[in-house]
């Protein structure tokens, strides 16, 4: 017997029991479209985390004092405004070093207030980072020079501030002390669980003075290019180590937290797609039920296809393509439902889902390889029945 | 053997079968040699448990004899593979079974053209081949029913179109007329022995049927796992 013609046999067996092949299909189809969702979820949540740290900027170096480490206990910064002069001298240029010192304060204007993270900054931050401005203009060297009040608002705290009006010119209050708003940050969205549009930046000497600290949290650096990029980390932080010889200074670089993030991102998909294989496997061990419940009551329809010379081979090739068409058809609809889902929970919620033809394929491949699995036994002992006790079973 | 071995489609010498049940040894055939020539007309008769259907089995190549030779189109079948077994099954035996044994939910036309998917033949020359078979057997008109919607006689004939739709040496027919009426298995039977009479095909019925077995050129009576007579 030809392939053709078995798979064209096996077809015909599944379509003479519609419902049991239906219902034999669901738990693969069930397993197929948990492996796309889940590995698609995972896969959308690592490449949002991965978009948003490629969108900090290109060629960063984020370097603050201790340890770059989940779970590691905060320190409190030594670094000062003259620690900036001085790596600025190692850099080699003040527009690619860029500097913050936060504080979360309610920001008010007239009866309207918002929390807001108030980061005070140099004139650099634009250079350095990428940030647009939606209205008016960002910081200038002369506001940071010389301590002035004024402020650029991100989105978010914009709008709740100054619903229905252009915020620049206004004036607003943050820690008591009044700031002109001169300008507004286009909408960002989330970068690693920030809200970017709740920010507030004002000049890093004002922050100083308002917040009443000489501290900087962290200092950023744009490397010229991506392989200078190490070799500047190492150089910055000697020259801090010189400064502070107490302190341990940690250079990390976008790269690294992708490969951190993407680590544990990777883990946490491999452990979705696996919870959701077992129960493409639970699907499995159902085709493979339902094939020994077909061998058994199909044991007359074998004996006659062996009577008129089907070979043991034959018997068994076509219960296996019955097993592989059950999962690989089941496979099929389940990636269908599997892309559907996705879209769907991408659409409504904010999960990102992201499907990736890897997965796909591999989900295929897998209830493919599954019917094979499972239907080998079911066909091996088709295969073997002898001819005389099959015809008597009917 | 009367008949030069070679020159017989089907032939057994002295073979035995024995089962096993619970572990002891039970014969059902205890050294029988029978020949089935080609156009020969021959009916299998005895009680329940003489070992007729044993025999069938055996000269149909389903099964092997436990002592003894086979020869199934000339070749000995103790040498064969499953797989050729079977192959050789397709090539020189046509079955014709007392309940009918047809696919459900599979129409006339394919369930004839069953034996030509084992015979790697094509889908369209099957189709041809077993649109003929049906037309020889008077059901042209029932091509694409199913089983369940033929009359007994009808199913008869379409399991008789199977079994010739290979052009087999020998038709192996167990109680063929055994689930019908009289005046269908009438039908049946003339069908078969214008078969019989007008292709070659050699016929062997197993029956229980006196008058069918009447109608034989040769009458092989069974008794307790051996040939007690051959008229």
């Amino acid at each position: 017997m030809s392939l053709t013609e078995a798979w064209r046999v096996a077809l015909d067996a599944l379509r003479a029991s519609r419902l049991r092949s239906g219902l034999t299909m669901l738990g693969v189809v069930i397993g197929v479209a948990a492996v796309v969702v889940l590995v698609a979820i995972g896969t959308g949540a690592k490449d949002e985390v991965e978009q948003q740290v490629e969108g900090l900027g290109s060629n960063l170096l984020l370097v603050v004092p201790g340890e770059v480490n989940f779970g590691a206990a905060p320190t409190v910064s030594p670094l000062r405004l003259a620690d900036v002069d001085a790596v600025t001298r190692v850099v080699g240029n003040r527009d690619d070093v860029a500097v913050t010192t936060t504080s979360g304060e309610t920001v008010r204007a007239g009866d309207r207030s918002k929390f807001a993270t108030v980061d005070g900054v140099l004139e650099t931050t634009p250079k350095v980072f990428i940030r647009s401005l939606a209205r008016g203009t960002y910081l200038t060297r002369s506001d940071v020079d010389t301590g002035r009040r004024v402020a650029v608002l991100g989105s978010a705290v914009a709008q709740a501030l100054f619903p229905q009006r252009d915020p620049v010119g206004s004036q607003i209050t943050l820690a008591g002390v009044r700031f002109r708003v001169i300008g507004v940050f286009a909408p960002l969205g989330q970068s690693l669980g920030v809200d970017r549009d709740a920010e507030v930046h004002i000049p890093i000497t004002t922050a100083q003075r308002v917040f009443d600290t000489p501290r900087i949290d962290g200092l950023a650096v744009k490397a010229p290019d991506r392989a200078s990029i190490d070799q500047l980390g190492k150089k910055i932080i000697a020259v801090l180590q010189q400064r502070h010889p107490d302190t341990e200074f940690s250079a990390v670089t976008q790269q690294q937290i992708l490969g951190v993030l993407g680590d544990i991102l990777g883990i946490l998909t491999g452990v979705l797609a696996a919870i959701a294989g077992i129960s493409l496997l639970v699907g499995g061990v159902g085709v493979s039920n339902i094939m020994l419940v077909s061998v058994r009551e199909r044991t007359g329809e074998i004996g006659l296809r062996k009577a008129v010379g089907a070979k043991p081979r034959d018997i068994g090739v076509q219960f296996l393509l019955e097993a592989v068409l059950l999962t690989t058809i089941g496979g099929g609809i389940g990636i269908a439902i599997g892309i559907g889902a996705s879209l769907t929970v991408a659409a409504l919620s904010p999960v990102p889902a992201a499907i990736t033809w890897w997965a796909i394929a591999l989900a295929f491949g897998v209830s493919a390889a599954v019917g094979i699995i499972f239907g080998v036994v079911p066909a091996l002992r088709a295969g073997r029945l002898d001819p005389v006790v099959a015809l008597r079973s009917e | 053997m009367t008949a030069a071995p070679a020159a017989a489609p089907v032939a057994v010498s002295d073979v035995t079968r024995s089962y096993q049940l619970d572990g002891v040894s039970v014969p059902a055939l205890r050294g029988v040699t029978l020949t089935v020539r080609a156009g020969d007309y021959l009916a299998i008769v005895g009680p329940s448990g003489s070992g007729k259907s044993t025999l069938m089995h055996l000269l149909g190549g389903l099964d092997r004899p436990t002592s003894g030779h086979l020869l199934l189109g000339g070749r000995d079948v103790s040498t064969l593979s499953a797989g050729d077994l079977a192959r050789l099954r397709n090539e020189v035996i046509g079955f014709v079974f007392q309940s009918f044994h047809l696919l459900p939910r599979t129409s006339a036309l394919d369930n004839v053209g069953l034996p030509l998917i084992y015979r790697g033949v094509r889908r369209a020359e099957r189709r041809r081949r077993a649109k003929e078979m049906l037309a020889l057997v008077g059901l042209a008109h029932r091509i694409d029913h199913r089983p369940n919607q033929l009359s007994g006689g009808e199913q008869q004939r379409v399991a008789i179109a199977r079994a010739l739709v290979t052009d087999p040496s020998v038709l192996l027919a167990d109680e063929p007329t055994g689930n019908l009426d009289s005046q269908a298995g009438e039908a049946v039977l003339t069908l078969l022995e214008t078969l019989n009479a007008e292709r070659g095909v050699a016929l062997a019925i197993v029956t229980h049927d006196a008058a069918v077995a009447a109608r034989a050129r040769r009458r092989v009576r069974m008794r307790d796992g051996l040939i007690e007579a051959q008229t």
